[in-house]
Parts: structure tokens; C-alpha cells; sequence
């Protein structure tokens, strides 16, 4: 039915089988506009937010996705300006997997807001002296950025790039990509740190408060760098399960190995860094505002020192180690344990930057505040998941997203259409499983 | 925020924030797209682009 808008050559299923599959993903969809309706209407009390937890479950799921979806501007760093032409394999999905990130970003702040309808306060009226202000352009005109990263992808849809206009305006947007990439790796550079700068400056907060390097305190280069060194590992992963799903090879090996052996060297330079900033904070920051680090890990059900193993050891230096040394790296079960890892400690970083902050009492009086979100809190954080999958799905289906899929997959057919006499059935046609 | 409106003050925080981060953008990314869509319009009318990439 919709053979047409299939790229040439490409294999898919089925018509019916692919939307029963949508159908099911969709049905989590409306489980999170439910969720998402009944917030708007009767405002943030459907949240178990409270003054202990101005920030919570969504901004853990936008800080995770902002450093997972970061893949997209440091491969078009790598692309664009450091010229690593290996990278055109995987840059599609890169930017899409960027651009399901951020959208969904900037959907989990719009139901955050609460007053959506004061949204635009945060352009017309910005507070010049918060990151978060900074956080909120950056974010907006990166999500811009990685629009326009797609935008040649979708119009060279099969049909779409019959139309004259659109193939020229593909063609030039490519042309001049590069300068798009830059505006983009320079605008994720501030916000990736501005969101860490946010907990390192909270000074009443003395378990994320950090020393700082002129007014930028250390979180804010470790966020960025963290951003950078885990991206691989969920790039790697969403194309695992999607050629898991589809049942074939999308990307080379030769690009998996070079992603891996970057996520590799990125991750234990940050580990490294990582855990200097953690002894200094335990040893100088953290006794110099009245603590023992201790303290930050003890009389809870749920923080403990396993919580900073974990983070640091079994998914920071492990990772790292399993990408940075060849035979590993090209073991793919290794390699698939080593970037379930690195995504698992990427988020858990965040989760501990956000979560665990608000968790520690801070005053004589207070105790542990810990936190269960409500129905409606889950149902619109996997909100963005659902709708990352039906995306996925559909840019995979209608548009030329893998440049390899055809001779990982097909090699004996495009053999065949260099022999049209021999093979005359093998011309490349929109087929469907 | 746009320079003289109310809220506008000329200082390094505003000339910086609200001119590096909101204006530079807008401009960046506007002019290219423009740029990359009167070209596109220039070669379809003309027919003179490459026609493969």
C-alpha cells in the first residue's frame, strides 16, 4: 500500500504488520496525553512534586535524554569538522535519535511548566543571570539545529525528492552543514554545562555544590564531557535493538569499532576526572561546608555507598575499560554489556545530580525526604519513549536513513543490477516482506 | 526580549545573553536556510543544479 514512499530496494514488512505495530506503541501514547491532559486540567498536584522536590522525575528524564541524545552534535562535530568521514554511516540516525531527545525534552518541560501558556515568558522576560535561562535558548535553538540536521534526511524521501525544489534545497542544506553543526556543537557545549552548573553552584546544597574555575564550577565540564563520552553507547544501543527488531545489519562494523573505541577513550578520560572531582569534594568541599561525605550515604532506605560504586566503578571505569581495550570492544557481547553499562551510569550520574540533592537533608532538623513519582509523572516520562519508537520506526521505514543497509544486507542484488541481462528480477524495487 | 523595550538594559549580561544566545542563532540559522532556499528556488527555476548528491 505504501510501497512507494519505500526507499529503492529497501525490504520491509508489511503494511498491516508495521501499524498493528505502531497501534500497540500508540496505545502508550494516549496512556501518556491521558496522563499528560489531566495535568494541564488540574494542574501539578497530579504530580507527587512537593517543597522538597521542586525538581523530580522529569527533570531527571530531561537532564538522561539531554546527555544520551548529545551523540547528535558531537557526530556532527566529528563529521563536519573534524572531517571523520567514517561517521556518514551512522549521522542519520545520530541526528534523529538527537532530535527524538530534544523534542522530547522540550515536551517534558512543557508539561513541567505548569503555565504553558506563560512559556514564552522565559524569551520575552529572561533572568539574564540564570543557566537555566541559558538552558532554555540553547535548548531551543539546538532542538532548532537538529530540526534542520533532519530536515535533508526526510526530503530525500522517495517521492519527496522527486520534487525539484526539495532535492536542490537537500543538496544545499548539506552544502552547508557544517555551518549548522558548528552553531549547534556550540550551543550543546553551554547548555550540556549550564545543567551541570546548576547543581555546582547551589552553595546550600552542599551535596552537589563544587568548587569553581572562574564563574563555571566543575560540574559544568563534567556534564558536557559526560554528555560526550556516553553518547556512543546509546547511539550504539538504539541501533542494536533497531537491527535486532528489523532482523538485519544497519550499521558496519568498522563504525560500531570506531564509535566504541571513541566511547571508550571519552569515557575513562571523564572517569578519570570524575572521580578526582569526587575525592576532592569527600576530602576538602564537603568537610569545609560542615559534612563528612559519609553523611550523604548513610540513615536511608535508598542512597547508599553502592550508589557511588555503581555510578563510578561498575559503570563508568568497566565501560570504559571494555571500549578502550580491541579485543573486547569487538566482542559484541562485550561491547552490547559495555554500552548498556555506560547508558545505565550516564543516567544514574543524573539521576544522582537530581535526585539524590533533593533527597539530603541539609538542615539539623530535617531527615531524608525520599520520593515516589505518581501514575501520571511515569505515564508522561515514557511519553517520549513511545514516541521515540513510532519515529524510529517511521523514519526507518520511508526514508534512506542507513547509507550500508543495502550492501550489508543485499550484496547479491546490487551485483545483479550491474547484470541486468543475467538477473533481469533483481532491479531494485520498493519489495515488501 | 528585543534592545528598548522596557526591560532591555545595555549591559555585558544583556549584550551578551539575549545578543549571543537568542539573536546569534535566530541569525545563524535564518540566513542559512534562506540562503539555502533562494538557492534551491534560483535552481529549480533555472533547472541548473547538480542533480545528484
Amino acid at each position: 500500500m505504501d510501497s512507494a514512499l519505500i526507499p529503492e530496494g529497501a525490504k520491509r514488512c508489511s503494511f498491516p504488520k508495521f501499524y498493528m505495530g505502531i497501534a500497540v506503541v500508540g496505545a502508550v501514547v494516549l496512556w501518556g496525553l491521558l496522563a499528560w491532559g489531566l495535568i494541564y486540567w488540574k494542574g501539578l498536584n497530579q504530580t507527587n512534586m512537593n517543597d522538597y522536590y521542586g525538581f523530580a522525575l522529569w527533570i531527571w528524564a530531561d537532564l538522561a535524554v539531554i546527555a544520551v541524545g548529545g551523540g547528535a552534535f558531537f557526530t556532527g562535530l566529528l563529521k563536519y569538522i573534524f572531517k571523520i568521514d567514517e561517521l556518514k554511516n551512522i549521522i542519520n540516525f545520530a541526528v534523529i535519535i538527537g532530535f527524538i531527545c530534544y523534542s522530547s525534552a522540550l515536551l517534558i518541560l512543557a508539561i513541567d511548566i505548569g503555565q504553558p501558556l506563560r512559556g514564552w515568558f522565559i524569551f520575552w522576560h529572561a533572568n539574564v543571570h540564570s543557566m537555566l535561562t541559558e538552558v532554555a535558548f540553547c535548548l531551543s535553538f539546538y532542538f532548532a539545529v537538529l530540526t534542520i540536521e533532519f530536515i535533508p534526511n526526510i526530503l530525500e524521501n522517495r517521492q519527496a525528492n522527486k520534487v525539484s525544489f526539495f532535492h536542490h534545497l537537500a543538496h544545499n542544506m548539506h552544502g552547508i552543514m557544517v555551518i549548522f553543526a558548528a552553531t549547534g556543537a556550540a550551543l550543546s557545549f553551554f547548555h550540556q554545562g549550564s545543567l551541570g552548573g546548576v547543581a555546582g553552584v547551589m552553595f546550600g546544597r552542599p551535596f552537589s555544590f563544587r568548587e569553581h574555575l572562574n564563574i563555571w564550577p566543575y560540574t559544568f565540564f563534567l556534564f558536557t564531557w559526560s554528555a560526550a563520552a556516553f553518547w556512543p553507547c546509546f547511539t550504539l544501543l538504539v541501533t542494536k535493538i533497531t537491527e535486532t527488531i528489523t532482523g538485519k545489519k544497519l550499521v558496519g562494523d568498522k563504525t560500531v569499532h570506531l564509535l566504541s573505541k571513541i566511547a571508550g577513550w571519552m569515557i575513562t578520560s571523564y572517569i578519570i576526572a570524575k572521580i578526582i572531582d569526587t575525592i576532592y569534594w569527600a576530602t576538602v568541599t564537603a568537610p569545609s561546608l560542615g559534612f563528612k561525605w559519609t553523611h550523604f550515604y548513610s540513615n536511608n532506605a535508598l542512597y547508599g555507598k553502592w550508589m557511588l560504586f555503581t555510578e563510578l566503578i561498575l559503570c563508568g571505569v568497566l565501560p570504559g575499560v571494555l571500549l578502550i581495550m580491541k579485543s573486547t570492544r569487538e566482542n559484541s557481547k562485550l561491547r552490547l554489556l559495555a554500552i548498556i553499562l555506560g547508558v545505565i551510569g550516564v543516567c544514574l550520574n543524573r539521576w544522582v545530580m537530581v535526585l539524590q540533592v533533593m533527597a539530603v537533608p541539609v538542615m539539623p532538623f530535617d531527615t531524608w525526604a525520599l520520593y515516589i513519582p505518581s501514575w501520571q509523572e511515569m505515564a508522561t516520562t515514557i511519553l517520549p519513549v513511545a514516541y521515540g519508537i513510532i519515529l524510529i520506526a517511521l523514519t526507518y521505514r520511508y526514508l534512506p536513513v542507513f547509507p550500508q543497509e543495502q550492501e550489508l544486507n543485499y550484496p547479491v542484488e546490487e551485483e545483479a543490477v550491474d547484470e541486468p541481462v543475467v538477473a533481469p528480477a533483481a532491479e531494485p524495487v520498493a519489495a515488501t516482506e | 526580549m528585543l534592545p528598548f523595550c522596557f526591560e532591555w538594559v545595555w549591559d555585558l549580561g544583556h549584550v551578551l545573553f539575549i545578543g549571543g544566545l537568542l539573536f546569534a542563532p535566530i541569525g545563524i540559522l535564518g540566513a542559512g536556510l534562506t540562503y539555502c532556499a533562494v538557492k534551491a528556488a534560483y535552481e529549480t527555476i533555472n533547472d541548473s543544479g547538480e542533480s545528484h548528491h
